[in-house]
C-alpha cells in the first residue's frame, strides 16, 4: 500500500450537545463547520471537498437528510459525499475526509458531522424498531438496548469483572466532561450513584447509558502544503482502519470485538505503531455505553483482554494517568448526537495535540486515538492523530 | 472545546416549548408499507417452525452448522451445502433482562431476553429469544434450555412458533 500524501487537520469546530436544541441540522452544521473554518482562519471558498457524517434519517425524520443538511454544511457547489457505517459513521467520515486528501484528488476537505435525535417522538428508540432483520429478529420484539446488555453480560461474566469497575467508567467521563463546554451530562457522580440507578436493562442501569442528543462537530482536513500556509501547529491524520463484522451477530463472539481489533491493526500498521500501549498518549474510544469504552480499549489492544475494568479501577485511564481514556468526557459526559459524537472525539484529538483543551489538557499529549462503533454492533473505525 | 474558544452556539430547547399548545402540528401517514420475501434460505427456516423443528445449513468446506440458515457461508464464500435440522434444546450463551418495550417505555414484568445456543449446531452458533417459565434471578448464563412451541395448528411458519424457551429440567 503507497499513502501518497499526508494529511493535516488544521481546524476545529463543535456546537453544544443538549437532548433537544432550537437550530435545525441546517444550522447545526453551519454553526460547528464555520467554527472549525473560522479556527484555521480560512474561507469556504478555500474548501475544495465536503464530507457530511450522519446517522439513520430516521431520527431527523428526513429521508436523504445529507441533502437537507448540505447548504449548512458548505457543501452546495462541492463534491459533496455521506459515508455511513451506523454510529461508527463519526469517525469514518473524516477517514473519509483523509482519502479525498491523501489520493491527491483534493487539497482540502471540510469534514462535518450532525444529529439531531429530538425530533422522533416519543423517544429515538422507536427509530431503531427498523434496524433488526425483519423474518428472524422483529417478530420479537427487541429493544436496542437488549443487545449492548445481551454483550455486557456475557462479557461480565467471561472475565468475572465486577460492576463497580465498570461504573468507574462512568463517574471518571461525567467528571471529565465538566470541563467540556459542550457537555449535555457532566456531573460529579459516584460508584454508588451508577449501581443504584434505575435499571433498563439488566445489567445495563440509567447511569451507564450516554443520551440522546443533538448537535454537530467539523474538522477542516488538508495537504502538507497546505497546511504549512496556515499553521505551524497541524495535527497530522497518521493512520486510519476500520472493519466490519457479520450481521449475524448472535454468531458472533460476544465478548472481544474482533472488527475493532482490526480495524486498529490497519491504523496502528500506517502510523508505525507496534506497542499501542506504550505509543499511544491518551484515547477516546467510543463510549455509548459503559462497559463499551472498557471493551473498545481492548479491541483497541490499550488492554489485554478483560483487563480494561482493573485498569480503571486504578486510576490509569484517568485524565492526570498512565493512559488517559476519553479525556473529553465522551459520549457518557458531553452527549450522544452520533455521528457528531464521534466527531467530537476527534475534534478533542486536534485540540489536546494542539495543546489548546484548557483544563482537560493531557500532559505529554503525542500521539492520540479515536474510535468510533456501531451498526449491529458490528463496526469499528479508528483513526490515529499525531502533533 | 480549544481553550481560545469559551462559548460553543446551541440553544436548548425544553421539551415543554416543543409541544406548546401553538406549536404547528402537520400531520402525514406515508403510505408505505412493507412486504418482505423471507427468502431462500429463512423460507426453509420457516417451515421447519411450522413443524416444530428448528433447521440450519452445514458448509462443507468449515464444516459449521450454521443458524439462521443461509444459502452462502459468509467465511468460505461459497454456497452452503445441506439442510440440517438442529435439536431445539441450547445453553445460554448470554442474557439480558428487560424494564423497557420496543419504544423504551418502562414495563413492571420484564421480558428475559437470551442468546440460545443451539445443540446439534457448532459452538458458537445462536439465535435470539425469550425465555419464559423462569424467575429473572435464576437465569444464568451455562443454563440449559428448551423450547415450548405453540400447538400445532397454531403455528403460521414465524419464529413465534416458539412460544419462548424454558429452563430444561435434568432428571
Amino acid at each position: 500500500m503507497t499513502i501518497k500524501r499526508r494529511v493535516a487537520v488544521i481546524g476545529a469546530g463543535i456546537t453544544s450537545f443538549r437532548r433537544r436544541l432550537k437550530e435545525t441540522g441546517k444550522e447545526l452544521s453551519y454553526h460547528a463547520a464555520k467554527m472549525a473554518l473560522d479556527s484555521a482562519e480560512m474561507n469556504l471558498s478555500e474548501i475544495e471537498s465536503v464530507v457530511m457524517g450522519t446517522a439513520p434519517d430516521a431520527f431527523d425524520g428526513i429521508h436523504m437528510k445529507s441533502e437537507n443538511l448540505l447548504d449548512g454544511a458548505g457543501g452546495t457547489g462541492r463534491p459533496y459525499t455521506r459515508p455511513f457505517v451506523g454510529g461508527g459513521t463519526g469517525v469514518f467520515s473524516p477517514i473519509a475526509g483523509w482519502w479525498h486528501v491523501a489520493s491527491g484528488l483534493f487539497d482540502t476537505c471540510l469534514v462535518v458531522a450532525e444529529e439531531k435525535m429530538s425530533p422522533v417522538q416519543p423517544h429515538p428508540q422507536t427509530a431503531f424498531r427498523t434496524i433488526w432483520d425483519p423474518i428472524t429478529t422483529r417478530p420479537l420484539n427487541p429493544n436496542l438496548v437488549w443487545i449492548f446488555a445481551l454483550e455486557m453480560n456475557r462479557y461480565m461474566k467471561t472475565y468475572n469483572i465486577p460492576k463497580e469497575h465498570i461504573a468507574e467508567v462512568a463517574v471518571k467521563n461525567k467528571g471529565n466532561a465538566l470541563d467540556h463546554p459542550s457537555a449535555q451530562l457532566a456531573a460529579k457522580i459516584t460508584v454508588d450513584d451508577v449501581l443504584n440507578s434505575e435499571t433498563m436493562v439488566w445489567p445495563v442501569q440509567r447511569l451507564d447509558i450516554s443520551p440522546p442528543s443533538d448537535g454537530a462537530a467539523a474538522l477542516i482536513l488538508c495537504s502538507e502544503e497546505v497546511a504549512r500556509k496556515y499553521t505551524d501547529a497541524p495535527v497530522w491524520i497518521d493512520g486510519v482502519g476500520w472493519s466490519l463484522d457479520s450481521s449475524y451477530w448472535t454468531n458472533r463472539d460476544l465478548v472481544f470485538p474482533q472488527y475493532v481489533a482490526e480495524a486498529a491493526k490497519m491504523a496502528y500498521k500506517m502510523a508505525k505503531i507496534d506497542d499501542p500501549p506504550k505509543q499511544v498518549s491518551f484515547a477516546e474510544p467510543y463510549d455509548p455505553f459503559t462497559y463499551k469504552e472498557l471493551h473498545h480499549m481492548e479491541g483497541l489492544l490499550l488492554a489485554k483482554k478483560g483487563e480494561a475494568p482493573k485498569m480503571t479501577a486504578e486510576g490509569i485511564t484517568q485524565r492526570d494517568g498512565k493512559l488517559p481514556i476519553c479525556p473529553s468526557g465522551g459520549l457518557l459526559g458531553v452527549g450522544n448526537p452520533i455521528a457528531a459524537a464521534g466527531l467530537m472525539k476527534c475534534c478533542e484529538a486536534f485540540w489536546q495535540l494542539r495543546n489548546e483543551a484548557g483544563k482537560r489538557q493531557v500532559d505529554g499529549a503525542e500521539t492520540g486515538v479515536c474510535q468510533a462503533w456501531g451498526d449491529l454492533m458490528q463496526v469499528g473505525t479508528v483513526t490515529v492523530f499525531r502533533r | 472545546m480549544s481553550d481560545k474558544m469559551k462559548e460553543v452556539p446551541g440553544v436548548y430547547l425544553r421539551d415543554s416549548e416543543l409541544k406548546a399548545p401553538d406549536a404547528i402540528v402537520f400531520k402525514s401517514r406515508p403510505n408505505a408499507k412493507y412486504v418482505w420475501t423471507a427468502g431462500i434460505a429463512y423460507s426453509g427456516y420457516l417451515e421447519a417452525f411450522k413443524n416444530g423443528k428448528i433447521i440450519g445449513r452445514r458448509c462443507r468446506e468449515c464444516e459449521r452448522i450454521i443458524v439462521p440458515p443461509r444459502m452462502f457461508c459468509e467465511q468460505c464464500f461459497r454456497s452452503t451445502d445441506e439442510w440440517v435440522y438442529v435439536k431445539d434444546t441450547g445453553t445460554i450463551n448470554t442474557f439480558s433482562i428487560s424494564y423497557l418495550d420496543a419504544d423504551a417505555n418502562r414495563i413492571e414484568e420484564p421480558i428475559l431476553v437470551a442468546v440460545i445456543d443451539l445443540d446439534g449446531a457448532s459452538e458458537g452458533i445462536g439465535i435470539l429469544h425469550i425465555v419464559g417459565n423462569c424467575a429473572p434471578d435464576d437465569l444464568h448464563i451455562g443454563m440449559k434450555l428448551r423450547a415450548v412451541w405453540k400447538p400445532e395448528n397454531e403455528r403460521i411458519g414465524c419464529v413465534t412458533d416458539i412460544k419462548f424457551f424454558e429452563p430444561l429440567k435434568e432428571d
